[in-house]
């Protein structure tokens, strides 16, 4: 086969590109090599567009253990302990076939992290759809019924606790969900798994399914805009068999307990030619595998096809020498096949034989390292000059009752019960805080200890403002584990954006990661890993820039583990923080006036940090019964969520005006809906609000009395004046049945 | 490993009928909690019997043929092999359950938990099949459940008509049967916990999570030795996880063994 433009294309791959491989050689590559670099220079799996941007993230710190580089990051929790984590993105996959797709993220992210070793304890993940109404929302129901089915159908069987996530609805996701799903594994500190290949000599194993021709070209792909031939992709996807990968899960980790194992990698984006070059990368050495060894499902398969199908749950090992035969009786063990398909080798080189003839001979750091970083241009976009102006003069103010029923019932803000019983987020019995009731919280058996974790991010903020909008999320994924009582120590993030090709999606993704930066030093919580989606884009529309953060924070004594409703009546509620918010980007503006406009929520890290210590601090003393983060849809919504599932405890609050504010209908609606970081409603203890006070004075932090809980009414007064009245129940039930009546008439 | 299962499983259950008759205060029952490739509860039972309880426990492995030295056994929940053809179809075949029905027939207490039950169901050694959830979804939520039958090995520390707290986690629970068999389990008060409404303590549409045939949560084996059940006691047996409702069934089967007489197997 002759390698033309065309084809160059169909690899995804530049004139300019093709050039560097051809220096990277010495001589043109073969059709195999070709395939292989295409994959491993694809933007999935090399980071192109952001590497040179990444490296400004905060990456260490005197808990983290692993920092970005290997299959996951890990943070020390105490006790030799180690919580491994990551998330990563399905997005592409599974709009093409949402069940598979979101079902094989899960199974992608899993792998990553017992391949660290670690035993995965936690799920959680963030969704964005399009409406659900209007000319795309029965396309939208579809996805989302099958993105559902599909994460509880793998995370389900698998049997690790899905314990949280979020769910958001924009337009701006209509043609490009997305799906990114993180998970969390324990692990003793000392026993952490490197994915490295060494020691000349070492065989190499390939265990798990077999390889077909499902998923080839998925990694390109996932690094190409959508249009409407996306459909004709499906092929590219592929199929999950969590039974398979709960047998791997288990026969690698009673492997990894002896130490006959070098190194591991499971074969995911860019499947056995990743896992073999990146470990023999790591290592500083060479692989050389034979295809006619590789395990197949079906026939005729060509060493091109097998390089690159990305068949799911698949894993390559590296294994001491002289120890075959007691790695091989742990997966009969398990009922899997180990096929011994290669050997370590000192040349650095990643060769493929076919029965013996070479089919590709690379050198591993032409993959790895010499692949093409870019500096793309960025170009501050247009539409911020008209989006980021809010004229609230031009508006009607809606009624206080009437705008809490209406953002109540803003699928973005309702009761995700719906999502949630449809996973499975108790088994291994560790999970404190049942799912929706607060930040995802796990014990770790044989510790005092409980790990908190929260993913976040707000697009509509990042829209109007990448910067201001990145560090929000930072910071309400911190805020969230504190809610819990937790201390956050590490994060994860996921970063969701359009075509880096075009300056103005470059200017976002550089505004989103240096906030991100800035936030994460300012919070103390050091980036441990993540991954990039780029290319969200249908027919030319970007998704809103989208990065969603995961923290992980860690609670000494479990038993001081918080949720977000309020436990007792004749409680008095304080507001940490400042009462007023901002309108700009908020859930009313979009719900009740269908406005995207706007400058972004305030933010000030200081006092997040400070906000941070305190609620730390408080749970561990005793001081509250509950707290819950004030983000989307303000005050009023948080309130209104602390009531919701208590079992029926309303409350009634006075809110402050500031000195200098007079109650007008505009100055209610932002103390009632505005939106912005460094926020917190709890509930006291009896007899702790003095040293509540003392606390958050000591902090610097405002702390407020507001009102108190009790009674079935949900009462909201401003400055002493009645803005709402409601029947709690009343309210709960509209809350709690807004997603159900979409997917009513299907399955309920 | 040396003797065959039934050896060794009769073996077992005349350990269980001396502990049943001669009680000792000291003397620690044994749960053998049964792992398939598939089973993702085990750890859950293991802790609750071990940890929580206080008693032994230990895994066995689905290709073993022997339970050692149990005292109860325990099919715990998950997706014994996947589950991709029905629920506990492969499982029934796995070589531990020839032990496993020795042991029951011997008379020796047997509970199974979703997976477990289903797998019971698929073995022979309870009646009825499992449908998908009436709502064709996978559900995982606390519901309550009421004791209707105290005079089993797992429910003789309840008391009749206690409601417990308890989740639920499947997407096949949909318990059916003949109008016969559901009509010979209700004459034989085999029916041993019912989906009903917290509020008012009885079962209707709403409080039946999965369609059950007669809101059926659990049943006995006819010499009630054999529990299953589609809620998970294991995880509901710490407060702090959100209910300690279920910790009573293991206590059962503790008091069970240990007074002599409390069950009707026991006395034989």
């Amino acid at each position: 086969m002759t390698i033309d433009a065309a084809l160059l294309e169909r690899h995804g791959l530049k004139p300019d590109e093709y050039d560097r491989i051809v220096r990277a050689l010495g001589r043109e590559p073969s059709i195999t090599e070709l395939g292989i670099f295409s994959v491993m220079w694809s933007e999935h799996c090399s980071y192109k567009s952001s590497r040179i941007h990444l490296k400004k993230l905060p990456t260490k710190g005197p808990r983290v253990l692993q920092g970005p580089g290997e299959n996951a990051g890990a943070v020390d929790i105490g006790s030799g302990l180690a919580a491994v984590f990551k998330i990563e993105s399905h997005n592409h996959p599974s709009f093409i076939e949402p069940y598979q797709g979101a079902a094989t993220g899960v199974g992608g992210i899993i792998r990553d992290i017992f391949t660290m070793g670690a035993r995965p304890i936690a799920l959680l993940n963030s969704l964005r759809f399009g409406p659900l109404e209007g000319p795309t929302g029965a396309r939208t129901r579809r996805i989302l019924e099958g993105v559902v089915a599909g994460i509880g159908g793998y995370g389900n069987s698998i049997g690790i606790a899905t314990v949280g996530g979020e769910i958001a609805f924009e337009e701006s996701y209509a043609g490009n969900p997305l799906v990114n799903v993180m998970c969390l594994g324990i692990v003793d500190a000392n026993a952490l798994v490197k994915g490295k290949a060494s020691g000349v000599g070492n065989p190499v194993y390939y265990v798990g399914a077999k390889t077909g021709r499902d998923g080839i070209h998925g990694a390109t792909m996932a690094s190409a805009e959508f249009d409407d031939r996306s459909a004709e992709k499906r092929p590219a996807v592929q199929v999950g068999d969590p039974f398979m990968e709960k047998l791997l899960l288990e026969a690698c980790l009673e492997l990894m307990a002896t130490d006959a194992l070098i190194g591991v990698q499971d074969m995911g984006a860019a499947g056995l030619t990743c896992s073999t070059c990146e470990m023999g990368a790591r290592g500083g050495a060479g692989i050389e595998i034979d295809v006619r060894h590789v395990p197949q499902r079906e026939t005729g398969m060509t060493p091109y096809e097998i390089m690159l199908s990305e068949s799911q749950e698949r894993m390559l090992l590296v294994v001491k020498h002289g120890r075959e035969h007691e790695v091989e009786a742990i997966f009969d063990k398990w009922d899997l096949h180990a096929a011994h398909i290669g050997f370590v080798t000192d040349d650095g080189l990643m060769r493929v034989k076919d029965g013996g003839k070479v089919v590709a001979e690379i050198p591993n750091t032409a993959l790895v390292d010499d692949a093409p970083v870019y500096n793309r241009p960025t170009s501050r976009p247009a539409y911020l000059d008209t989006v980021n102006t809010l004229e609230l003069g031009a508006l009607r103010p809606a009624p206080p009752p009437d705008a809490l029923r209406a953002v109540l019932s803003s699928p973005t803000i309702a009761s995700k019960r719906w999502v949630f019983r449809q996973y499975d987020h108790m088994v291994r019995t560790n999970t404190l805080v049942l799912a929706g009731m607060g930040a995802g919280v796990v014990r770790i058996k044989g510790t005092p200890r409980a790990l908190a974790m929260s993913t976040d991010g707000n697009g509509r903020h990042c829209y109007l403002d990448p910067r201001k909008g990145a560090m929000l999320a930072v910071a309400e994924a911190a805020r969230n584990v504190a809610c819990a009582g937790a201390r956050p120590i590490g994060a994860t993030n996921c970063l969701n954006f359009g075509n880096p090709e075009k300056p103005e999606i470059m200017w976002q993704f550089v505004e989103v990661v240096e906030g991100i930066a800035e936030a994460c030093r300012a919070l103390d919580v050091p980036i441990t890993g993540g991954n990039v989606s780029l290319y969200n884009e249908t027919d030319g529309n970007a998704i809103y820039p989208t990065p969603i953060i995961g923290v992980v924070g860690v609670i000494e004594d479990a038993s001081c583990t918080l949720g977000r409703v309020f436990r007792h009546s004749a409680r008095e509620i304080v507001l940490l923080g400042e009462a007023d918010g901002d309108l700009g980007g908020s859930e009313y503006v979009k719900t009740v006036h269908g406005l995207v406009a706007g400058a972004a929520p305030r933010i000030d890290l200081g006092r997040e940090r400070a906000l941070i210590d305190v609620l730390v601090e408080a749970a561990a003393q005793r001081l509250i019964e509950s707290a819950h983060d004030c983000a989307d849809g303000g005050v009023a919504v948080t309130l209104a969520e602390c009531a919701f599932d208590s079992g029926g405890i309303g409350f009634t609050v006075d809110l402050p005006l500031a000195a200098d504010e007079q109650a007008n209908p505009w100055t209610n609606l932002g103390l009632l809906f505005g939106e912005a970081g460094g926020r917190v409603i709890v509930s006291v203890s009896p007899g702790k609000r003095q040293p509540l006070a003392a606390l958050a004075a000591r902090a610097g932090v405002p702390a407020s009395v507001i009102g108190t809980t009790g009674g079935e009414r949900m009462r909201i007064e401003v400055g002493g004046q009645e803005t709402v009245d409601v029947a709690l129940a009343e309210m709960e039930q509209l809350w709690s049945s807004v997603l159900g009546r979409y997917f009513a008439g299907r399955a309920a | 490993m040396a003797e065959s299962h039934e050896s060794a499983a009769a073996s077992k259950a005349s350990r269980w009928q001396a502990l049943a008759g001669g009680p000792s205060a000291n003397q620690k029952m044994k749960f053998a909690v049964i792992v398939f490739p598939g089973s993702n509860c085990d750890h859950d039972a293991y802790h609750a019997a071990k940890h929580v309880l206080g008693q032994e426990a230990e895994f066995v492995w689905h290709k073993d043929t022997s339970l050692g030295a149990a005292d109860v056994v325990i099919l715990p929940g998950g997706f014994a092999h996947g589950d991709y053809l029905r629920t506990g179809a492969i499982a029934r075949f796995s070589p531990v359950m020839a032990a496993v029905r020795a042991f029951a027939d011997a008379g020796g207490p047997v509970l199974g938990v979703c997976n477990g039950f289903q797998i019971l169901l698929e073995s022979g050694l309870l009646p009825g099949a499992m449908l998908r959830n009436r709502g064709l979804k996978f559900i995982c939520e606390h519901v309550s459940v009421r004791v209707e039958q105290v005079d089993t090995p797992f429910t003789a520390a309840c008391s009749a008509g206690q409601i417990l707290s308890i989740p639920i986690n499947h997407g096949e629970g949909n318990y059916f049967a003949s109008d016969d068999v559901l009509d010979a389990l209700e004459r034989d008060r085999r029916v041993v916990f019912r989906y009903v409404d917290a509020a008012t303590g009885q079962p209707s549409e709403a409080s039946n999570p999965n369609g059950a045939a007669r809101s059926i949560a659990g049943i006995c084996s006819e010499r009630r030795n054999v529990v299953g059940m589609m809620p998970h006691p294991e995880r509901a047996c710490e407060p702090m996880l959100g209910s300690g409702d279920g910790l009573v069934l293991f206590e059962s089967v503790v008091r069970a063994l240990s007074s002599a007489g409390a069950v009707g197997t026991a006395a034989r």
